[in-house]
């Protein structure tokens, strides 16, 4: 017994988490209790030190001292005040009489705005609850599919994990130990890349069942210009205008005066330019009465307006280097309450709402990392890791098939489990090995963000479905407008609507696999993002792997020692300390298979 | 379909803190709910400072090329105090997160078993043993005036010390909880684990759409939107 319970402990300790996981208990304490009893079973067999759980108030410490966790609660606020501020409503009126008269209109609209609010900041539960209450009742009013409204509804919504600055990317790129500027310029491609595949899905249906997507018909365009025309010339001269000013910094300020000037840098500043010109014309045009603008011309600008500015203080500063993406979140949340005050829509019950719910999202997300730190502290010990890089390693067809079989693992466990847990429980045991195959971390974690994200679309747990639901007609209902009785969206329907945009996202994943490139395209600024970060990043001398380490640190006097040990070197640091690995005796780790 | 439909469960029992207390346990349960209530309460302000000084931070040293440690240190020690300090006030909300994909279609008393359990095997020990292993930590930062060794660093005992103050907060959240479960199925208080008090952020967002639109039939009916994230894991 006691030889079985030595020879498998690793495997052991995994089984009795998922058991206990299942349980029902908050994950966090059920991950930290199941630690410390291995811990206790593990001292108890001779396998490990008797001092081990003295390293647990240091494991802490380092959670408190991370400074990129601090992003959760800075996003997770502005994400909050902004959804109150009315924003995303003018948007998706807007743009939703810009786009509704093409067939399918609504639908782009929908995921425009979607991926428009994911680049601000990304709450999925807001984005879908608004999306749901003012864009769902009129693709219904005029006789959208039902399926086809909240597929795209929902898949829209959960643009915001994976477009930055999103909560997934931070948490992914401290987990992996990879800078989270370096994930931001990453994802860029691959989320707006979903955002186009949805669109494409759409377009599909409006060519195979014209009927499913209808253009709005002429009485619901309520923008329309006095003489009765659309006044989609006007806009259309705009934006040529703001392109052309665009394309014109671009070709003229970067390519013929500073050729070195990294990709992303140009892409903010060349849509600055694109953005204040059509802004500036606009301001002119009203000020001094022109009236040369459209009325759609003119709203679209003011609409867009803000959450442009929004994503040039968040994600501008970032990419320019003047925040790291931890300020990033706080000058993104100062700007949010700045707009939300100056709409008058800042109460303070909303302030109090949006610190109270940001506080309990933050402790909890915390509580679950250091849980994972208390379950990895003995699982390392017992020399997990090893146990689960050899059953990861030791899969046929090398990178491709390790690949594979975690992203289907993922995918899998995604219907139980949401980005939180599986960020802090999987990705410290599956980014070692990933990194010794050789595979690019940041490149990793995009991959799996991507993947996580079908988390929030599976039925029926998927959280953008979830929340759909609670907002969309459940009952027949007459309309506001036609006053006809409208039926009510089936929770099927939301399911089934949901199918085709997780497959879009399994496409994504073989894409990505398939052509890397679009990952890397942001990776040119690396050792500029990485200065800034490197105080967080601080690689120390190695402390050895498992059971081996930290031992005795609380006799440290040197509070420099700990606050170092705190930053890592340790386990998730996965890119880190590679060579931590080999100083583990292999053949002595009672988890080696045979 | 479950999880979807879990959203009707919104109850018109009252919740805990309207009952009058039938014995001292329950008093103190009471008492202990308060006292998280007033900590989160106040703690949660800090989210507002901590963003305020990040982010003056990150414009003065763009700005005036003016910077200090104690800047970027002050906001992960408000970070820490956020969620140590609220750690027992949302327990007491039940926000700390679980997977019921199984548990959850499961009666309010088998519910109320599992946490009774939870509480005793898992939250309990851990929470206890990581007060008492880092007790002494701070004990040590305190006599030695430890000081963080970066340029311009702050003091480190406050921040060690909230360790086990944060665990002896959620400890004592676990008390009360475990002494409503019990009392829950003794029979002498409604099901504790609604949590339908207050409505979520979601809520206050739907609400404020359909008020916006004129919708206001619809949004009275809104109470029972997103029940909150234990539903999806």
């Amino acid at each position: 017994m006691t030889a079985f319970l030595i020879a498998n402990i690793a495997p052991l300790m995994f089984a009795a988490l998922v058991v206990v996981l299942l349980i029902g208990y908050p994950v966090s304490f059920a991950l930290g209790a199941v630690g410390i009893g291995f811990g206790l079973l593990g001292i108890e067999l001779g396998l490990l030190q008797p001092t081990l759980l003295q390293a647990l108030p240091e494991r802490i410490w380092g959670v408190m001292s991370n400074e990129t966790l601090l992003a959760v609660p800075f996003f997770t606020f502005m994400g909050l005040i902004l959804e109150r501020s009315g924003m995303a409503e003018d948007l998706l009126d807007t743009i939703g009489q810009l786009f509704g008269p093409v067939r399918g209109g609504l639908g782009y609209a929908v995921i425009f705005v979607g991926a428009l609010l994911a680049a601000t900041t990304g709450v999925v539960a807001a984005s879908v609850i608004s999306m749901g209450l003012i864009s769902l009742p009129i693709m219904l009013r005029y006789g959208y599919d039902r399926r086809l409204a909240s597929g795209v509804i929902a898949a829209s919504g959960t643009l915001a994990q994976i477009i930055p600055p999103s909560l997934v990317l931070i948490i992914m790129a401290d987990q992996l130990g990879r800078s989270v500027g370096d994930m931001y310029a990453g994802a860029f491609i691959p989320g707006l890349t979903l955002a186009g595949m949805y669109a494409a899905y759409v377009i599909g249906c409006t060519i195979v069942k014209p009927e499913w997507a209808p253009a709005l018909p002429v009485e619901a365009r309520t923008m329309r210009e006095p003489d009765g025309s659309s006044g989609n010339r006007s806009l259309l001269v705009l934006t040529i205008l703001s392109v052309a000013a665009a394309a014109a910094y671009w070709l003229i300020y970067y390519d013929q005066y500073n050729p070195d000037t990294a990709t992303d840098e140009r892409v903010v500043m060349t849509m600055a330019v694109g953005v204040g010109t059509a802004f500036f014309a606009s301001v002119v045009n009203r000020l001094l009465g022109f009236g040369l603008l459209s009325k759609i011309a003119e709203r679209a600008t003011f609409v867009l307006i803000p959450p442009l500015a929004l994503i040039f203080l968040v994600l501008g500063t970032i990419f320019l280097g003047v925040a790291t993406p931890t300020e990033g979140g706080a000058m993104g949340a100062t700007g949010a309450l700045i707009m939300a005050l100056g709409r008058r829509r800042l109460s303070l019950s909303l302030l109090r709402q949006a610190m109270n719910t940001t506080a309990k999202l933050a402790t909890f997300v915390v509580f679950i990392l250091i849980g994972a730190r208390v379950f990895s502290l003995t699982f390392y010990g017992v020399n997990g890791h090893v146990w689960v890089e050899h059953l990861l390693t030791g899969l046929p067809g090398g990178q491709l098939g390790f690949l594979i079989v975690v992203n289907i693992l993922i995918f899998v466990l995604a219907f139980f489990l949401d980005f939180f847990e599986l960020s802090f429980i999987i990705i410290p045991l599956i980014g070692p090995v990933a990194d010794k195959l050789g595979i690019d971390l940041v490149w990793f974690g995009i991959l799996l963000a991507v993947n996580m994200q079908t988390s929030f679309m599976h039925p029926p747990f998927g959280f953008a479905l979830f929340f759909l639901r609670s907002v969309a007609p459940a009952k027949e209902y007459k309309d506001r407008v036609t006053g006809r009785l409208t039926a009510p969206v089936t929770t099927g329907q939301i399911y089934w609507g949901a199918v085709p945009f997780v497959l879009i996202q399994v496409v994504m994943v073989g894409l990505i696999i398939g052509f890397p490139g679009l990952v890397s395209g942001g990776l040119a600024t690396k050792e500029k993002i990485d200065i800034r970060n490197i105080r967080i990043e601080v690689p120390t001398e190695q402390l050895g792997p498992g059971g081996r380490r930290t031992r005795g640190s609380l006799e440290q006097d040197d509070a420099s020692k700990a606050l170092e040990e705190a930053f890592g070197s340790e386990e998730p640091a996965a890119g880190k300390a590679p060579e931590a690995v080999p100083n583990a005796p292999e053949a002595a780790s009672p988890a080696a298979p045979k | 379909m479950a999880a979807l439909d879990a959203t009707d469960a919104a109850q018109e029992l009252p919740t805990p803190e309207e009952e009058i207390p039938v014995n001292a346990l329950l008093a103190l349960s009471r008492l202990i709910d308060r006292l998280s209530e007033r900590v989160g309460h106040t703690i949660y302000w800090l989210v507002l400072v901590a963003v305020l000084i990040s982010a003056a931070n990150a414009t003065v040293r763009k700005i005036f090329n003016y910077s200090s440690n104690s800047f970027l240190e002050i906001q992960w020690y408000l970070f820490s105090l956020i969620f140590l300090f609220c750690a027992g006030y949302t327990l007491k909300h039940n926000e700390h997160v679980r997977i019921d994909i199984i548990t959850g279609r499961l009666s309010a008393r088998a519910r109320a078993s599992i946490d009774i359990f939870g509480t005793l095997v898992f939250l309990l020990p851990m929470a206890a043993l990581l007060m008492y292993l880092s007790w002494p930590v701070f004990v040590d930062a305190w006599t030695r005036h430890e000081v963080s060794t970066n340029a311009g660093g702050l003091i480190i005992w406050p921040a060690r010390l909230m360790v086990p103050i944060g665990f002896l907060l959620l400890i004592l959240q676990g008390l009360s909880e475990l002494i409503k479960r019990i009392a829950f199925l003794k029979g002498m208080i409604p099901d504790p684990s609604e949590k339908h008090a207050e409505r979520t952020a979601e809520e206050e967002l739907a609400a404020e759409i359909l008020r916006s639109r004129g919708d206001l039939a619809i949004a009275e009916e809104i109470e029972d939107i997103g029940v909150g994230r234990e539903d999806k894991s």
